[in-house]
């Protein structure tokens, strides 16, 4: 299965269903006609009956009130927003009557995952339908009420409109007496409108979740209380896997006041091993008697695993031209390798990198008439609810998770590992639990971005003229450990490979001759949970990818810009296809095109000044945001600090449906491309991160923003995504740009100074 | 048993003293705006005042605040035009971070109501927030200071109870 089918996995072919029921109109998408054999009826009885499974709906109350459900985590992207204005628009909505409400897990609200920046792009589609299927059942239902034909009827604002006469959804609603049935033909007939039409989509608009995130009423997973519930902090043993609890000695946290015992986790699912809960009346104590326990391991086997060994694994698997699966293999790079005039090479590195969300994470978990009750803020409820019923030794249908703001996702909250500590022990005492997990804690069972190596050749023929790039990647791959169902195999059929950890390398750039290798690094696999980190595989395969355009320009004695743009010609598979791709890398030259007027590319800088350029094309092929960025740096030679005084972006991701949205987004994306290329990177040491805390692990803070310049290129192509892509430009933009500053190639990531001075040196 | 003003409001906790202040206003008095983040006095999701300067509540003991004047971000009431000033420029995104800012920006402009851009990134620099909402954090406390006489009248609450000893 590749990426898109996955994506693909909720918008197959499916009815959508109209109806009064109870005091309300419902609308929701049910399953496709093949599994509809038991789903007979009207729509009002289907949907009253639950006899459906739809993936999104709304719905519209006895005052005009219109609901639009959200299955989506809100994690600072404002999604309900874009999402709930893409039906109002569609639907004729007023805007001042649409609500958006974050559900949970009932299976009536079909696949949960939230990562990807696939949001809007997975949704433009099916919520346009089905705001255009609605409006046209309403302006039937209005039309009726008003004795007009539909054709002489207008629709706007929530008010069917006939001559000087209106009818509102309120008054249609009341009526009760609405039944459709759509065909998935039938729906597939609506078309999203015509853009000079729009009325909420591409148009400025407040965020409904921003007010009650300035007042401290927005509610987090951590701000959870149950009903008489005691709160626990985990013991994280000292390595992932293998970790056996030998003795635990409470003896000294008995003085605790509030320390109500521990429990020893029996995991059924193994996700967690050698794992202790502390329980208390209080956090603090829990926090307090964990810290007096002492608990003998039998440890794992990577207990004195470090990142050089990481590094080491992943050198040597890069250099083996046997090793990994095969991603892309245009022309024949083995003939071109053996014929070149010329080549180079090139390592590449990134240092292991953490998440380190804000909230840290936490769940809060008590049992109801045999249902578990899972309080927490999740991506990716559908992956690991079926984890979380194994760990407990119970069936899916007997976990409910429900959903809440998440103080921070960026990938971390894909993985629901965080939820069984808190179900087990909830379990274990018969009680409700709050776990909250220290930041340390956080921090020590974080799911990393894997350290990795990229090795980079490019070879010539005898005139000069470039041949070919040869590309190995490995790292620790996320998918193989969380879902390693969605692994789809290789060119060859010989291997399978992480789609996540190499999308990025199959850029859009035309060569004749290209091969790339995606490698599984088994020490990072058998040391950490590697994660999904923003903007995930070309977060970091970029980093080489685009460093070494870079080289290869210099080593031609051209310029960046133009050795990009002659690469960039949309023949064969770069044409792109309608309508996620259409134009293909002819829209990233056009992009590259804006953003060299726009820096004055080529003007001449103060001393120890550069620039650099990087484009990107992320998340993946099949849904291309086009982006370039144009780092402007300082160097100091003498000391090797980089400084970043401008960050220039021209993204194209299509129609922009939540403008200031989008912008926030790039802001943020890029900010984090900064801080992940100089202030972010830990390392492991002993099987674990050696940094847990913001004592030595420094996120960018705002005394290091530079200026930012974004733009959005206007169209109304097809959106895809932006809550990633504005990332994965900037670390090797700024790389560039410290080469044409002073000429220092650095090639790891983040840019420290001592790499700096090494290259300068060099 | 502690006792001292939070809100406005004089109360009495019986945590214990060695208790840090932020989960004290959490769990005992239900305020759960205010954030944990570091627990290390690093990141400022936690940022409350104290007797109307900005302190860490994680890493401050309960025993510390005796008698004194805590405000939180629900004692602003959405009162404080910074709050206003938040959604005016849409400035959260996750917005787990946003009430320690807010307090963080809230004592800066008590202390000082006119403040440089580099007195904002300065004083700012002390709060970590992870979405790096950074360029809106400045923005809305540059907006808001350009009114700034109206925001220290604001800021100072009113006190309602007995006066801190």
């Amino acid at each position: 299965m590749n990426p898109l089918q996955f994506k693909q996995l909720n918008t197959s072919r499916r009815q959508f269903l109209v109806g009064s029921v109870g005091a309300g109109l419902l609308m929701a998408f049910a399953p496709a006609v093949n599994a509809l054999s038991t789903l007979t009826g009207s729509a009002s009885q289907r949907l009253d009956a639950k006899l459906f499974s739809p993936t999104v709906w709304f719905e519209i109350d006895s005052n005009g009130l219109i609901i639009v459900n959200i299955a989506k985590a809100e994690m600072g992207q404002h999604v309900g927003t874009a999402l709930a204005r893409i039906v109002a628009d569609e639907l004729g909505a007023d805007w001042q009557q649409v609500q958006i409400r974050h559900v949970d897990t009932d299976p009536k609200w079909g696949y949960m995952v939230t990562g990807g920046s696939w949001s809007v792009f997975q949704s433009y589609l099916p919520m346009s339908q089905a705001g255009a299927a609605g409006r046209s059942v309403l302006l039937s239902a209005g039309a009726k009420l008003l004795g007009a034909n539909p054709q002489e009827c207008s629709l706007e604002n929530s008010q069917v409109t006939w001559k000087n006469k209106t009818v509102s959804f309120a008054q249609i609603v009341q009526k009760g007496d609405i039944d459709k049935v759509f065909s998935a033909d039938e729906l597939a007939t609506f078309s999203p409108k015509n853009p000079n039409k729009r009325q909420y989509i591409a148009k400025s608009a407040m965020a409904l979740d921003i007010p009650a995130k300035t007042n401290g009423s927005a509610k987090y997973g951590i701000d959870v209380e149950l009903k008489n519930m005691v709160y626990a902090r985990p013991i994280v043993p000292p390595t992932r896997y293998g970790c056996v609890v030998k003795k635990v000695d409470d003896s000294a946290a008995k003085k605790v006041k509030g320390y109500l015992g521990y429990q020893i986790l029996q995991d059924k699912s193994h996700t967690l091993q050698g794992w202790v809960s502390v329980i208390a009346e209080h956090y603090y104590a829990a926090v307090k008697a964990s810290n007096l326990i002492k608990v003998d391991y039998e440890l794992g086997e990577t207990a004195t695993v470090s990142e050089a060994d990481i590094i080491q694994q992943g050198t040597v698997l890069c250099a083996d031209p046997t090793s990994g699966a095969l991603v892309v293999n245009e022309g024949d790079i083995k003939a071109v390798a053996g014929q070149a005039e010329q080549s180079i090479q090139a390592n590449y590195h990134t240092a292991t990198a953490l998440h380190f969300t804000m909230e840290p994470v936490n769940a809060s978990v008590e049992f109801v008439d045999g249902i578990c009750h899972v309080h927490t803020g999740n991506q990716w409820q559908s992956l690991f609810l079926p984890v979380v019923a194994q760990a407990l030794g119970l069936a899916e249908d007997k976990v409910l998770i429900h959903q809440y703001y998440l103080g921070g996702g960026f990938g971390r909250r894909l993985a629901g590992d965080y939820m069984i500590p808190a179900a087990l022990t909830a379990q274990a005492l018969g009680k409700p639990v709050k776990l909250v997990f220290t930041r340390e804690d956080d921090a020590r069972f974080d799911c990393v971005r894997s350290a990795s190596v990229q090795q980079m050749q490019a070879y010539w023929d005898k005139n000069g003229r470039l041949l070919g790039i040869d590309h190995a990647a490995a790292a620790g791959w996320p998918t193989l450990t969380m879902a390693p169902g969605f692994l789809p195999d290789d060119l060859d059929k010989k291997a399978k490979y992480d789609p996540f950890s190499i999308s990025g390398a199959d850029h859009w750039y035309t060569l004749k001759n290209h091969r790339v290798r995606a490698i599984n690094n088994p020490l990072a696999q058998q040391t950490f949970v590697p994660g999904w980190l923003r903007a995930v595989g070309p977060g970091w395969t970029a980093w080489a990818v685009e460093s070494f355009m870079d080289e290869i320009a210099h080593h031609m004695q051209q310029d960046p810009l133009a050795f990009r743009m002659a690469l960039l010609d949309a023949s064969g598979k770069n044409a792109g296809k309608a309508p996620e791709a259409v134009g293909g890398a002819n829209r990233l030259a056009s992009v590259l095109q804006a953003i060299k007027a726009k820096v004055n590319w080529g003007q001449t800088l103060a001393k120890h000044q550069g620039m650099g350029l990087a484009v990107s094309s992320g998340q993946e092929r099949t849904m291309p945001t086009w982006g370039a960025c144009v780092a402007h740096v300082e160097v100091n030679p003498n000391t090797g600090v980089v400084k970043v005084l401008k960050l220039t972006s021209v993204m194209d991701c299509g129609t922009v449906v939540h403008p200031d949205g989008a912008l926030a987004q790039t802001e943020s994306a890029m900010l984090w491309g900064l801080s992940l290329a100089l202030h972010e990177g830990t390392a492991f040491a002993d099987g674990q991160v050696k940094d847990t805390n913001l004592n030595t692990y420094k996120p960018l803070r705002m005394n290091a923003v530079p200026e930012l310049d974004i733009s959005f290129i206007q169209n109304n192509e097809f959106p895809t995504g932006l809550g990633e892509p504005g990332l994965i430009a900037v670390a090797p933009a700024i790389a560039n740009a410290v080469f044409n500053a002073v000429g220092a190639r650095v090639r790891s990531l983040p840019i420290q100074p001592d790499a700096v001075l090494a290259a300068l040196k060099a | 048993m502690i006792q001292f003003t939070l809100n406005g409001k004089a109360i009495t906790s019986t945590a214990e003293e060695d208790t840090p202040l932020l989960w004290v206003i959490r769990d005992e008095f239900g305020l759960t705006g205010t954030k944990f983040g570091c627990g290390i006095a690093m990141c400022g999701a936690c940022t409350v005042h104290f007797n109307g300067s900005p302190v860490r509540s994680c890493s401050l003991p309960l025993s510390a605040v005796a008698n004194a004047d805590i405000r939180t971000i629900e004692g602003l009431a959405n009162q404080h035009p910074l709050q206003q000033a938040w959604v005016d420029h849409q400035v959260p995104q996750c917005g787990y971070c946003q009430s320690g800012q807010i307090m963080q920006a809230a004592a800066l402009l008590a202390s000082n109501p006119s403040p440089s851009d580099n007195d904002i990134v300065q004083y700012m620099s002390a709060n970590l927030c992870r979405c790096m909402s950074y360029k809106r954090i400045k923005a809305a406390i540059s907006s808001v200071a350009a009114k700034s006489t109206e925001v220290v009248q604001i800021y100072q609450p009113a006190r309602t109870d007995k006066e801190v000893s």
